[in-house]
C-alpha cells in the first residue's frame, strides 16, 4: 500500500490561489465605476460577440475577467437565478446582494472541492434611485465577497490601475468624462503603448438609473466613439 | 393592438378595468381572450422566457421564434382548455428583418396562423373583424389605426355583451398599444380620450359608425 504524501490544507489553498491569481493577471482588465446617472462597465475586449459584461435583471448587471468558459457559466446561472426569483416572487424581490451571495457560495465550493479553481473575477452591481443606493460587489475565485464603493478594477494589472483610478475618479462624473477616464486607465494596463483605448477595443455598458424598466444598456461602438470624442468639461 | 377592459364571470361584470393587451418584450405585444387567470399566467411565463433568452443569447428571438414559443406554451394548456379554461392569445410583433409588423393568431391546441393586415380574438371578435374589414386600409398612419381599432371595439361592444365599451364616466378607455422599430408604446389616456371622443361624437349622428363607400 502506498501512503500519499501529506500536504497541509494551507499549502493546498495557497497553491490553488496562486494558480488562479496568475491566470487572472494574464488577462485584460475590467472597470466598474459609478458616474452621475448610474454605474458604468468598461472592459478592454476586442471581441464584439464574446461579452465580458452582461445584463442580469432590471437593475443588476455583471462583469467578469478570467477564463471565458468559466465566467460564462456563472453569468448564465446568475440570469437563471434572477429570472426564477422574479417569476416566483416579484421583480422588486430580485437584488444584487442575494445574487452575489449565490456566486460566493458557488465559487467557494468550487475552490475547496475541485482540484482546479475557477480563474475568474466577477463584479455584480445594482443601480439604485440615488447614487448612495448603488451597490457594487466584487467576487474573487475563492468565494470571497467584498462590498465596494465608487469603483473597482479586476483582472490584468488591477492593483496599479486601481491606484491610477483612485487619483482621478470623483463623484458625479458625466458619462463622457467617466468613459474617457476608464479608456485612459485601461490603456495603462494594455499590452500596446497608447494614451487611451478606442471604441474598437472596448466593451461598454451602463446601468442608467434614469431609464424606465430595464436599466441596462449597451453602448455600441459608434455611440461610444462619439462619447469618447466629446470634450470633457 | 387594442383591447377592451371588461372581464366577465357568467352574466356578471367581474372587472371593468382589466388590461388584456400587454408587451411581450420590447418589440412585441400580446393580447388575450378566454380564461383570465390562465391567460395572465401564460403571458407572464411568455414574457420571462423572451427576456431570459434575450439576456442569455445577447439578442432577441426572431419573430417566428417568439410566435412559435407562444404556441408551445399554449399547447401545454390543452388539458385545461378541454376542461373549459381555454386561452386564445393574439400576438403582434415588429419584424426587424422583414421591416414590417406581423400578426399571429392561435387556437387552443397551439395552432399558429399568421394573419394578414388585421385580426381579432375573443367573444366580440366576429363583430370587430367585420368592422375592421370595412375600415382597414393598407399603410394607414398610426392615428388612423388607433381610430379604427376603437371603432371596431365599439362595434364589438355594441353587439356582444361580454365586450365593454369606453367608460366615459369612470374615464376607463380601451388599452391601445403599438410596436415599431422604436419599441413598445402604450397610447396614453390623454391622447386616447381625444380619439374616443371623436368616435363617440360621430356615433351620435350615425350610431352604426362610418358608412362604407359603395358608389
Amino acid at each position: 500500500m502506498t501512503v500519499p504524501f501529506y500536504v497541509s490544507p494551507e499549502q493546498v489553498a495557497k497553491d490553488k490561489a496562486d494558480y488562479a491569481r496568475k491566470g487572472i493577471a494574464k488577462g485584460r482588465s475590467v472597470i466598474v465605476m459609478q458616474y452621475q446617472d448610474g454605474i458604468a462597465f468598461v472592459a478592454e475586449n476586442p471581441s464584439k460577440t464574446l461579452h465580458k459584461i452582461s445584463e442580469i435583471y432590471d437593475r443588476i448587471a455583471f462583469a467578469a475577467v478570467g477564463k471565458y468558459n468559466e465566467f460564462e457559466n456563472l453569468r448564465v446561472a446568475g440570469i437563471r437565478f434572477a429570472d426564477m426569483r422574479g417569476f416566483a416572487y416579484d421583480r422588486s424581490d430580485v437584488n444584487a446582494r442575494s445574487l452575489a451571495n449565490a456566486y460566493a457560495q458557488t465559487l467557494g465550493s468550487i475552490f475547496t472541492e475541485i482540484t482546479k479553481p475557477y480563474e475568474v473575477g466577477v463584479a455584480v452591481a445594482q443601480v439604485g434611485d440615488t447614487p448612495s443606493q448603488d451597490e457594487i460587489y466584487r467576487l474573487t475565485f475563492d468565494g470571497s465577497i467584498a462590498d465596494e464603493s465608487d469603483f473597482l478594477v479586476m483582472g490584468g494589472q488591477s492593483e496599479r490601475l486601481t491606484s491610477l483610478l483612485h487619483d482621478e475618479w470623483s463623484q458625479g462624473l458625466e458619462i463622457s468624462a467617466a468613459l474617457g477616464l476608464a479608456a485612459r486607465v485601461l490603456a495603462e494596463g494594455s499590452a500596446e503603448e497608447r494614451e487611451a483605448l478606442t471604441s474598437d477595443d472596448l466593451e461598454v455598458a451602463v446601468l442608467d438609473r434614469n431609464r424606465a424598466g430595464r436599466k441596462f444598456k449597451r453602448i455600441n461602438p459608434a455611440a461610444l466613439g462619439e462619447l469618447l470624442r466629446s470634450p470633457v468639461s | 393592438m387594442a383591447g377592451d377592459r371588461r372581464a366577465t364571470l357568467g352574466n356578471v361584470v367581474a372587472q371593468r378595468d382589466i388590461e388584456k393587451v400587454m408587451p411581450a418584450d420590447e418589440h412585441s405585444v400580446v393580447g388575450i381572450a378566454g380564461s383570465a387567470g390562465t391567460a395572465m399566467a401564460l403571458v407572464k411565463l411568455f414574457q420571462v422566457e423572451l427576456e431570459h433568452y434575450e439576456k442569455i443569447e445577447g439578442e432577441e428571438l426572431s419573430v417566428d421564434g417568439k410566435a412559435n414559443r407562444l404556441s408551445v406554451l399554449l399547447r401545454g394548456n390543452l388539458d385545461m382548455a378541454l376542461m373549459g379554461l381555454a386561452v386564445v392569445p393574439l400576438f403582434g410583433a415588429w419584424d426587424p428583418i422583414k421591416k414590417t409588423g406581423r400578426v399571429f393568431s392561435y387556437d387552443v391546441t397551439g395552432g399558429r396562423y399568421e394573419e394578414h393586415d388585421h385580426y381579432a380574438v375573443g367573444s366580440g371578435s366576429l363583430f370587430a373583424r367585420g368592422s375592421l374589414k370595412k375600415l382597414y386600409q393598407p399603410n394607414m398612419p398610426a392615428a388612423s389605426a388607433y381610430r379604427i381599432c376603437l371603432e371596431a371595439l365599439y362595434d364589438a361592444a355594441d353587439d356582444d355583451s361580454a365586450t365593454g365599451g369606453p367608460d366615459l364616466t369612470r374615464k376607463i378607455y380601451p388599452v391601445v398599444a403599438d410596436v415599431t422599430q422604436e419599441g413598445y408604446r402604450r397610447v396614453d389616456d390623454t391622447e386616447l380620450s381625444a380619439v374616443v371622443e371623436a368616435v363617440l361624437s360621430k356615433r351620435m349622428l350615425r350610431p352604426d359608425g362610418p358608412a362604407a363607400d359603395i358608389s
